[in-house]
């Protein structure tokens, strides 16, 4: 009963805040609207007992995914609009629907087939962290380090596209200087 | 009143098709990145969702590793964003169009 209660509220939380993502015209209504739909998105995961997953989720979603989009609002004129061109909405709205419907046969398929079984099977005895803590170290142990490997090159790559010019601090020189170096850090007009 | 499967999976589709409609509609590239974030985390809550309702860990596993993706692409997208942006100076997509494609 309270787990009905709790997804329905969830659902409909989630979905409104996506909606208001996606349909606002304001960046900063977007974020918070998104930030707040991922907060909304870690109760599923804490409903269905994944408490690790609905964690981490919190943390990396709201924490770091939302300050580096944060950054990137800083960083862009998000006040000019970006005149978005109106495609036919009917077309978008079908391929959407088509869309979806594609995915829940996608994860139905295996669900209806009935011969799918459990190679991790979810103990009793033992706490969720606990349990993927034991699966991830032994059977994903290659692709827990891959995806290390490819956290850390994102975080290079990152460093390296975003740090050009970085190595002059705009808030320690004077007027002249900041003005004189403008060439190549403020946007040209009008393409390269 | 029993939450079944296919309650999450009904929620799951409707996130990605909001998600999917974000991508269709939006010109600014920084929310095209929102509209990708919420695609990943609709496929999170059907990873999630088959995984207690199967009682399987693999699920689970799954959602994490697409968090990390995630948060890989944000991280370069964000990066690569910011040199078209010192380049030109617009974030439109309709602007990005320098191969004539």
């Amino acid at each position: 009963m309270f787990e009905a209660i709790a997804f329905y509220l969830f659902a409909a939380l989630t979905i409104v805040m996506f909606t208001i993502t996606v349909m606002t015209s304001q960046a900063l209504y977007a974020i918070t609207a998104m930030a707040a739909g991922m907060i909304f998105i870690s109760a599923f995961f804490f409903i269905l007992g994944a408490d690790f997953l609905g964690a981490i989720q919190i943390i990396v979603y709201t924490g770091a995914v939302m300050a580096l989009y944060a950054f990137g609002m800083m960083f862009f004129d998000t006040t000019r609009d970006v005149v978005e061109k109106r495609t036919n909405p009917q077309i978008v709205f079908v391929l959407g629907v088509l869309a979806a419907i594609m995915v829940v046969a996608i994860f139905v398929a295996p669900v209806v087939s009935n011969n799918i079984q459990a190679l991790y099977p979810i103990q009793e005895n033992i706490g969720n962290s606990q349990a993927v803590g034991m699966v991830l170290f032994t059977k994903y142990l290659v692709p827990f380090e891959l995806a290390a490997v490819m956290l850390l090159v994102a975080m290079i790559g990152g460093i390296v596209l975003a740090g050009k010019k970085m190595d002059k601090s705009l808030t320690l020189m004077n007027e002249e200087d900041i003005l004189s170096m403008d060439d190549g850090f403020e946007p040209q007009e009008g393409g390269h | 009143m029993e939450i079944t499967l296919t309650h999450y999976l009904v929620l799951s589709s409707i996130l990605f098709a909001i998600g999917l409609i974000g991508v269709m509609r939006r010109k600014n590239l920084l929310m095209l990145f929102f509209a990708t974030e919420i695609l990943l985390n609709a496929t999170n809550v059907a990873f999630a969702a088959i995984s207690h309702y199967i009682g399987d860990l693999s699920g689970q596993m799954f959602a994490f590793f697409i968090i990390a993706v995630a948060a890989s692409e944000v991280a370069i997208g964000l990066g690569l964003l910011i040199v078209w942006y010192k380049r030109t100076g617009k974030i439109d997509l309709d602007q990005m169009n320098s191969m004539r494609g």
